[in-house]
C-alpha cells in the first residue's frame, strides 16, 4: 500500500484559526506540503508558530477549517467524530513531551492500551506488548508504574505504545523537552531506528536543533507560515 | 473494547481517602434507608404473623381494633354459634370470646411506664394460637387471679415475672406463666381468665369473639351472614388481615419518614460523589485527552467516569446493607398507635430490602457521576492534552 512516489500526507491550502476570547486568532495561513512515506521530518518554529497545531491535524485530534489533508490517502478532514477516532487508533502513534502515560497503569498496560481497541485476543497482545518493551530496551520494567521509572524510561514506554498498532505515522510533539541530554540521545537513536529500520514516517515538533538533527528533513515554520530549509 | 476495568479500579484506589469518604458518605445514607425499610418489615412481619389464616376475629362494625371495640354476651352467643366454627378435643367449639383492658406498668429499666394490653381469654384462647407457647410455669387457672405473660412483656416491666404480682382492677393477680408467642404481637400481652377480668374491671361486654373456622374457604359466607344479621352490628376479618391493618398506621409512618430522610441525605451523599468525580475529571484531563487521541471515543470516557462513580455508589450499598444487617440483633418497641399499647419489634432484612437498598446506592452513583462524566467525555481533544 505504501508506495514511495506517493506523499504519504498531503497538505494543500490548509488553514486554521482559534477563536481566543472573541477574537479570531489566524494560526495557519494556506500552507501546502507533502511528506513522502518513510521521512523523518522536523517541525521548527518559534512558539506560536502553528507547528504543533500543523502536527495536531497531521495526526487528526483537531480539523482544519479549510483545505485538504490527506493521510495515507484518506482526506480525514471530511470524517466524522467517530470515524476519525477508529482512524487514529489504527493509523497515528502518538509521542507527547510529558510521555502522557495513565499513572495507575503499569509499562505493560500502558503500552496495551491501543491494543485493546483491536481484535487481537490476549495472548497476542502480550506477545506483541513484551516484543516493543524489549525493543526500547525495558524488558526487565514491564510491570513498573510510571512514578517508578525515570524521564527516558517513560519517554521509551511511550514510545512502544505509540508503535505497538504499527500505525502508517509516528508523531512525536517535544519528545524530548522534559529530558537530559543522554535520556534524550537514546529517544532520538529509537526514533532514528524506527524510521531506518521499520520505515515508519515521523513527524517531529521540536524547538531542540540537536534533535532536529536527527530527521532527515526540516521545515521551519512562521507566523503561520512554511519556511523551507535545508 | 472499552477503558479496562483496571483503569477504574485503580484510580479509586490511589484516591484512597476520597473514596473512602465518599463511599462512607452513601454508606450512612444506605444505611438509613435500609434500616428503615427493616423497621417497617420487622413491624408489619410482627403483626401479620400474629394472624392465622384460619381464625376470624369479629369486632364491632367500624371499631378498627378491639379496644375500641364492644360485643355483647347475645351478640358474642350468635357468633359463637356459626356452623362455620371448627370443634377441637371433646366436641369444644374452637372459639374464643376476649376481652381487652390497657394498663400501665412501670418499666424495669427506668421509672417510665406504658400502656400494656391486657387480653381475658376463654377457656380455648390458647388452642386458637398454636404459636403462643408456655415456655415457663403453667397456663392459669380459670375462676383465679391468675395471669400469664408475653416474654418481652415478662422482661421488661416490673411485677411481671414469674411469681410476680401485679396490681390492677383493684385486685392483686400472681403471674403463675410466661409465653412465647414466636416473636408476635402477642408477645407484648398479659393473658388471664376473661370472666374473672371482666369482674375486676366491671365490664358487662367483650371486646371481641375469635373464632378457627372449620373450613377457611367458608370465610366469605360466614362474613356476609355476620355482616347481613340485623342482630349483630359486628364486622368479620381474617385474624392476618386483622392484624395486617393494625400495623398499616404505624408502618406508614415509619416508611414516609424514613423514605424522606434518606431523601434528604441522599441529595448530600450525591453532592459529595459529585465533587468527588469533578475532582476526579479534572485531574484527569490529560489522561482523558491521551486516550480519546489513542482512539478511544467520548462514550468510552463517559462510561469509565459512570462506572467510577458506580463502583463508589455499590461500594456505599455493601458497606451500608453490612452495617444494617447488624440491626437485626436489636428490638425496639413503641407504642402502636392503632392499639395504644406497646409492642416489641425487631427489624428484618429481607432480599427486597437488600436490592431496594443497593439500586438506591447505584443510582446515587449514577446521578452523582452523571454530570462530571459529561464533563469528561465533552472535552475537546486540543484542549484536554494542552492542560498537560
Amino acid at each position: 500500500m505504501e508506495n514511495f512516489s506517493a506523499p504519504i500526507v498531503h497538505i494543500k491550502n490548509l488553514t486554521k484559526s482559534y477563536r481566543r476570547g472573541g477574537q479570531i486568532v489566524s494560526v495557519l495561513t494556506d500552507i501546502t506540503f507533502d511528506i513522502p512515506s518513510g521521512e523523518f521530518i522536523a517541525l521548527m518554529g518559534p512558539s506560536g508558530s502553528g507547528k504543533s497545531t500543523l502536527l495536531n491535524l497531521i495526526a487528526g485530534i483537531d480539523k482544519p477549517d479549510s483545505g485538504t489533508l490527506k493521510v495515507g490517502g484518506i482526506d480525514i478532514a471530511i470524517l466524522s467524530e467517530g470515524d476519525l477516532a477508529d482512524w487514529r487508533a489504527a493509523n497515528v502513534g502518538f509521542i507527547f513531551q510529558f510521555y502522557n502515560l495513565m499513572p495507575v497503569l503499569t509499562a505493560f498496560e500502558n503500552v496495551e492500551l491501543p491494543l485493546l481497541l483491536t481484535q487481537l485476543s490476549y495472548k497476542e497482545r502480550r506477545e506483541r506488548v513484551e516484543l516493543a518493551l524489549i525493543m526500547v530496551g525495558l524488558s526487565d520494567r514491564m510491570e513498573h508504574y510510571p512514578s517508578e521509572l525515570s524521564g527516558g524510561q517513560q519517554q521509551r514506554v511511550a514510545i512502544a505504545r505509540a508503535f505497538i498498532t504499527d500505525p502508517v505515522i509516528l508523531v512525536a510533539d517535544e519528545p524530548t523537552g522534559d529530558l537530559d541530554r543522554t535520556s534524550a540521545g537514546e529517544i532520538l537513536a529509537i526514533l532514528d531506528r524506527l524510521n531506518s529500520e521499520m520505515e515508519k514516517t515521523i513527524i517531529m515538533v521540536t524547538h531542540d536543533p540537536h534533535a532536529a538533527k536527527t530527521a532527515h528533513l526540516i521545515r521551519y515554520l512562521e507566523k503561520g507560515q512554511l519556511d523551507v530549509a535545508d | 473494547m472499552t477503558i479496562p476495568f483496571s483503569y477504574i479500579i485503580r484510580n479509586l484506589v490511589t484516591r484512597k481517602v476520597t473514596t473512602l469518604l465518599t463511599a462512607g458518605g452513601m454508606a450512612l445514607v444506605v444505611f438509613v434507608f435500609a434500616t428503615v425499610l427493616m423497621l417497617e418489615e420487622g413491624l408489619r412481619k410482627t403483626l401479620v404473623e400474629t394472624g392465622s389464616p384460619d381464625n376470624v376475629v369479629v369486632t364491632r362494625r367500624s371499631a378498627g381494633t378491639e379496644i375500641q371495640s364492644v360485643i355483647s354476651r347475645d351478640q358474642a352467643a350468635i357468633v359463637e354459634n356459626q356452623p362455620e366454627v371448627a370443634y377441637g378435643a371433646s366436641n369444644m367449639r374452637l372459639t374464643s370470646k376476649e376481652t381487652i383492658v390497657l394498663i400501665s406498668l412501670t418499666r424495669r429499666d427506668s421509672d417510665k411506664s406504658s400502656n400494656v394490653l391486657i387480653r381475658g381469654v376463654g377457656q380455648t384462647g390458647i388452642l386458637l394460637r398454636p404459636q403462643v407457647k408456655i415456655i415457663n410455669g403453667r397456663m392459669f387457672r380459670p375462676g383465679l387471679s391468675e395471669i400469664i405473660a408475653g416474654k418481652s412483656i415478662a422482661d421488661r416491666y416490673k411485677g411481671a415475672g414469674i411469681g410476680e404480682k401485679l396490681r390492677f382492677g383493684k385486685r392483686e393477680w400472681t403471674v403463675v406463666g410466661i409465653f412465647d408467642a414466636g416473636k408476635t404481637g402477642f408477645d407484648s400481652e398479659i393473658w388471664g381468665d376473661v370472666d374473672q377480668l371482666m369482674q375486676a374491671f366491671r365490664r358487662s361486654v367483650y371486646s371481641s369473639v375469635i373464632l378457627k373456622m372449620s373450613d377457611p374457604a367458608a370465610f366469605q359466607k360466614l362474613k356476609v351472614r355476620i355482616e347481613g344479621d340485623p342482630r349483630l352490628t359486628l364486622e368479620a376479618k381474617k385474624e392476618s388481615v386483622f392484624y395486617a391493618e393494625q400495623s398499616q398506621l404505624l408502618s406508614n409512618f415509619i416508611r414516609y419518614l424514613g423514605v424522606a430522610l434518606s431523601s434528604f441525605f441522599s441529595v448530600g451523599a450525591i453532592i459529595g460523589a459529585m465533587i468527588t468525580m469533578y475532582a476526579s475529571v479534572a485531574n484527569r484531563i490529560m489522561e482523558i485527552g491521551t486516550l480519546r487521541a489513542l482512539g478511544f471515543r467520548r462514550k468510552n470516557n463517559l462510561s469509565a467516569f459512570l462506572t467510577e462513580s458506580l463502583i463508589l455508589g455499590a461500594a456505599g450499598g455493601i458497606v451500608g446493607l453490612v452495617l444494617a444487617s447488624f440491626m437485626q440483633f436489636f428490638t425496639i418497641s413503641t407504642m402502636n398507635w392503632q392499639s395504644f399499647s406497646e409492642l416489641a419489634f425487631g427489624f428484618t432484612l429481607n432480599l427486597s430490602i437488600i436490592i431496594k437498598s443497593f439500586v438506591f446506592a447505584l443510582i446515587m452513583g449514577l446521578i452523582g457521576g452523571f454530570l462530571p462524566a459529561v464533563q469528561a467525555a465533552h472535552l475537546s481533544i486540543v484542549d484536554s492534552l494542552r492542560a498537560a
